[in-house]
């Protein structure tokens, strides 16, 4: 599936450069993003080393077992295929609280964390659990709270009320991660389904 | 409300950075040494993800550098325009999943060339605010959880960001009114 989209990515933007001619572009921008994909995972690796030095604390203090505990029947509910005590639950929850405060670079190790539990229960079969699913479904249409970055865009560009666009985002967000989730029941269920009858 | 709202947010890390380690501490775990132990398991996990953002950034900077986007957003601007989402903002919507960096870059032009307290310059904030970059958390998620058959993950995450989009249209048409 991801080989298909990825070639098919591929395959649309070298037959734009064919009609375009902008192959010394295409050529430059694909190098380039070689390079990048390298300092983003390495940039990446120095943010989580912050995060999840933090995490470690909140796991030896037993203060993430205590927050894990108060988010624990809202993950439990989304998440009804993982068990109720795993450790997946905290890392769920930790995900979606850094997602809610709009700190993007901390929600994707706990993201992460979450996944590699996720998949561990599944016997790393390399397939996207259900329970998988719904997790990116989660943070795709994440419900957030305070859009740091847009809100320092509009302040640099002069705006009269840089912080307008919190409400109607947080009403926005409030409303894609419902449709989400519901997709996410649909599609699960239809799966369900798809793999009965086989 | 929308002050206090900003003055928290800048708050959030730096009262995590104190409060943790001091209640950790107050609960006798050895601070330093459990914060390195944490610390060193982001090696792992970031350097295998590396090839995976390095595949999926390269296919869409190629998508991006071609003008194959551009391409997209002049096939479909009249289905988007009947949604109230001006054709301007097109590009900026098709590249939203697939780049974080990119998208804040087509925003902050966006602002500039439109005005921050514009339709469309408020219309682009809430569109980047409430979708996801689908491609990244897919790579980057699946990647480190070694993800290889992702069943309906694409699907879904596709129709969350349209959700997203369609949310942020719906939401701005009522709050700041087409104009």
């Amino acid at each position: 599936m991801l080989n298909l989209i990825w070639l098919l990515l591929l395959t649309a933007g070298l037959g734009a450069a064919a009609a375009s001619g902008r192959w010394a572009a295409v050529t430059e921008a694909a190098l380039h993003a070689g390079r990048s994909g390298v300092e983003l995972g390495l940039g990446l690796v120095g943010v989580m080393a912050v995060w999840l030095g933090l995490g470690r604390l909140m796991e030896a203090s037993g203060l993430l077992h205590r927050l894990v505990r108060l988010v624990r029947p809202l993950t439990r509910r989304i998440f009804p295929d993982v068990p109720a005590h795993d450790p997946a639950h905290g890392a769920i929850a930790l995900n979606l609280l850094a997602n809610l405060f709009g700190l993007g670079n901390a929600a994707t190790p706990f993201g992460v964390q979450a996944m590699r539990r996720l998949a561990e229960l599944d016997g790393w079969s390399g397939e996207a659990t259900p329970a998988m699913c719904t997790l990116l479904a989660l943070n795709t249409a994440a419900v957030t709270l305070v859009p740091t970055g847009v809100v320092a865009i509009r302040t640099a560009a002069g705006s009269e009320n840089p912080g307008e666009i919190i409400g109607p985002t947080v009403a926005a967000t409030l409303l894609a991660q419902a449709v989400a989730l519901a997709v996410d029941r649909f599609l699960r269920w239809q799966a369900a389904g798809r793999r009965r009858r086989r | 409300m929308i002050r206090a709202l900003q003055a928290v947010s800048a708050l959030v890390v730096p009262a995590l950075l104190l409060l943790i380690p001091w209640y950790a501490y107050l609960k006798r775990v050895p601070v330093y040494e459990e914060f390195v132990r944490g610390a060193a398991r982001a090696f792992g996990v970031g350097v295998r993800i590396i090839p995976y953002l390095v595949a999926m950034l390269v296919a869409v900077a190629v998508l991006r550098a071609s003008g194959a986007l551009d391409y997209l957003s002049s096939a479909v601007a009249p289905l988007t325009r009947s949604l109230g989402l001006p054709p301007d903002l097109l590009p900026l919507a098709l590249v939203r999943p697939l780049s974080g960096s990119g998208a804040l870059a087509l925003l902050a032009e966006a602002t500039r060339v439109h005005g921050p307290d514009s339709y469309a310059g408020r219309l682009a904030a809430v569109m980047v605010g409430c979708t996801e970059t689908t491609f990244y958390v897919l790579s980057v998620y699946f990647g480190a959880a070694g993800v290889k058959r992702l069943r309906y993950a694409v699907t879904l995450g596709i129709i969350a960001d349209v959700a997203g989009l369609l949310a942020a249209v719906t939401v701005c048409r009522l709050t700041f009114g087409n104009n």
